[in-house]
């Protein structure tokens, strides 16, 4: 069954509604990136993992400088206070805890807060995939937020019992904000707060693996 | 002390085959691809090229060559392949990858940045807490089986750690916007990311510089990489490329 659901960009807005202002913030490659549409004017800054804190917005036609790129090799533009700093500078800050906020797309969520998002075994690499910065920031977030589509291309649930694909990390993952819900891991289990308008605990529940906890104060996705 | 070199090609002249070279650069910013050309043109083979981020995915055009000339023995990155499963499928690194003729070894990218620094440092290995509860914290992640190999933990204060090894390359690429004569460099906005920590890092740094400059130039408050890291200068044009990554 196949749900209509919030388009990727609505994901991104529900997901930095809990940023607070004040938070140092790093974004992963996909819906994540977009959340930095949704934050522009706010006290919030971000990180790039390439070296950069206070990363700009996406740089255009003559702003862009090829010496000026964020992590997921995109040109950005500098703001007022933006540094720039080496690799070793970057994750020494990333591993260290200093990150507020790390938001990252996934492959599969489980209900134990582990998550995969660096190797599909379906590409058939034989084990071998890109990590990226992926499990320093995950290792290294104070919260980690999840964005993703509810269920795969071909219908599968992406939030399962047990991780079927090889992990990113372990028991890190605070919430997971999907097409069709916004869910809470804690340590009874998957905590359903938000649904989409006009479907039902029981709708969510048929396309995710995990039994869901339905949140006495459940209510509709508000973005 | 004048270590300017008046060409890559004369730069590079001592590079054995069955060297460790790390090339620096993330993706598109601060690849040092005047050297890698240098290298493709020079023909040596069965080398290692230690990465950090996608250099050589922000370099296709040397990569690819590199490939067709069988020059590459192994391959060490975190972000190594096309993001793209059907862009991948036509890359001849990835092909090559899948057929086990190039081996591809994948870390964490801050385990990366940490082994370079270790080297940097002198220090021989170091615990951290990336990739406890991934397959990273119990093997080596390699596309070639025997080359697997089982990592040591380390519980701290209740907390489980992974046994990493510094990482000393033979001979280090980089790239600098800056660069005087003596070896002082400085590198420009997120162009620097892995350059400063893999010359220091390696054996015989070589730098390509896109602005040479008297000793002096360069602020001492703004240099980047003491040039007591960098063993050869060479001066290249500013180079320009698409940004862009599948």
């Amino acid at each position: 069954m196949k749900f209509e659901g919030l388009s990727r960009e609505m994901i991104a807005l529900r997901a930095s509604k809990e940023i607070k202002d004040g938070d140092y913030v790093n974004l992963g490659i996909g819906i994540p990136t977009l959340i930095s549409n949704w934050i522009e004017g706010r006290d919030v800054i971000l990180q790039s993992e390439i070296g950069m804190l206070k990363t700009g917005p996406l740089a255009l036609g003559e702003g862009v400088d090829q010496d000026l790129i964020n992590a997921s090799c995109q040109p950005v533009a500098l703001l007022p206070g933006t540094a720039c700093f080496d690799i070793v500078e970057s994750f020494s800050m990333i591993r260290s805890g200093r990150m507020d906020v790390v938001v990252m797309g996934a492959l599969q969520v489980d209900e134990q807060g582990d998550y995969a998002g660096w190797a599909n075994p379906a590409r058939g690499l034989m084990g071998v995939g890109n990590i990226g910065g992926s499990m320093d920031l995950a290792v290294g977030a104070k919260k980690l937020l999840i964005t993703m589509e509810h269920i795969t291309n071909d219908g599968q649930p992406k939030i399962v019992k047990e991780l079927t694909y090889p992990a990113t990390t372990e028991g890190k993952v605070n919430m997971i904000f999907t097409d069709l819900a916004v869910i809470e891991v804690t340590p009874k289990g998957l905590l359903l707060k938000e649904v989409y308008p006009g479907l039902t605990p029981e709708d969510i529940q048929s396309v995710t693996e995990p039994k869901l906890i339905i949140s006495p104060d459940m209510k509709e996705i508000e973005l | 002390m004048d270590k300017v070199y008046s060409s890559a090609k004369e730069a590079i002249a001592d590079i054995p085959d069955g060297a460790t070279i790390a090339i620096a650069g993330f993706f598109t910013a601060g690849v040092p691809r005047v050297l890698l050309k240098a290298l493709i043109a020079k023909g040596v083979k069965n080398l290692t090229l230690a990465c950090g981020c996608g250099p050589l995915v922000g370099a296709p055009e040397e990569l690819a060559q590199l490939v067709k000339n069988k020059q590459l023995k192994r391959v060490i990155d975190s972000y190594g392949l096309y993001r793209s499963a059907s862009k991948g499928a036509k890359d001849p690194f990835e092909q090559a990858v899948r057929a086990g003729e190039i081996e591809l070894r994948i870390y964490p990218m801050g385990t990366l940045a940490e082994r370079y620094r270790a080297a940097a440092a002198g220090i021989p290995a170091f615990y951290t807490p990336t990739g406890v509860g991934s397959v990273v914290e119990e093997e080596l992640i390699s596309n070639i089986e025997d080359q697997r190999k089982k990592k040591e933990t380390r519980i701290f204060l209740g907390k489980r750690y992974v046994l990493e090894y510094a990482l000393p390359p033979h001979f280090a690429f980089v790239h600098a916007y800056m660069g005087d004569r003596e070896g002082n460099l400085r590198y420009r906005m997120t162009a620097r990311n892995f350059n400063p920590i893999m010359a220091a890092a390696a054996g015989v740094t070589i730098a390509e510089v896109e602005n040479l400059v008297e000793p002096g130039k360069l602020a001492p408050d703004d240099i980047h990489t003491p040039g007591i890291y960098v063993k050869r200068v060479v001066q290249v044009p500013r180079p320009k490329f698409a940004i862009t990554i599948d």
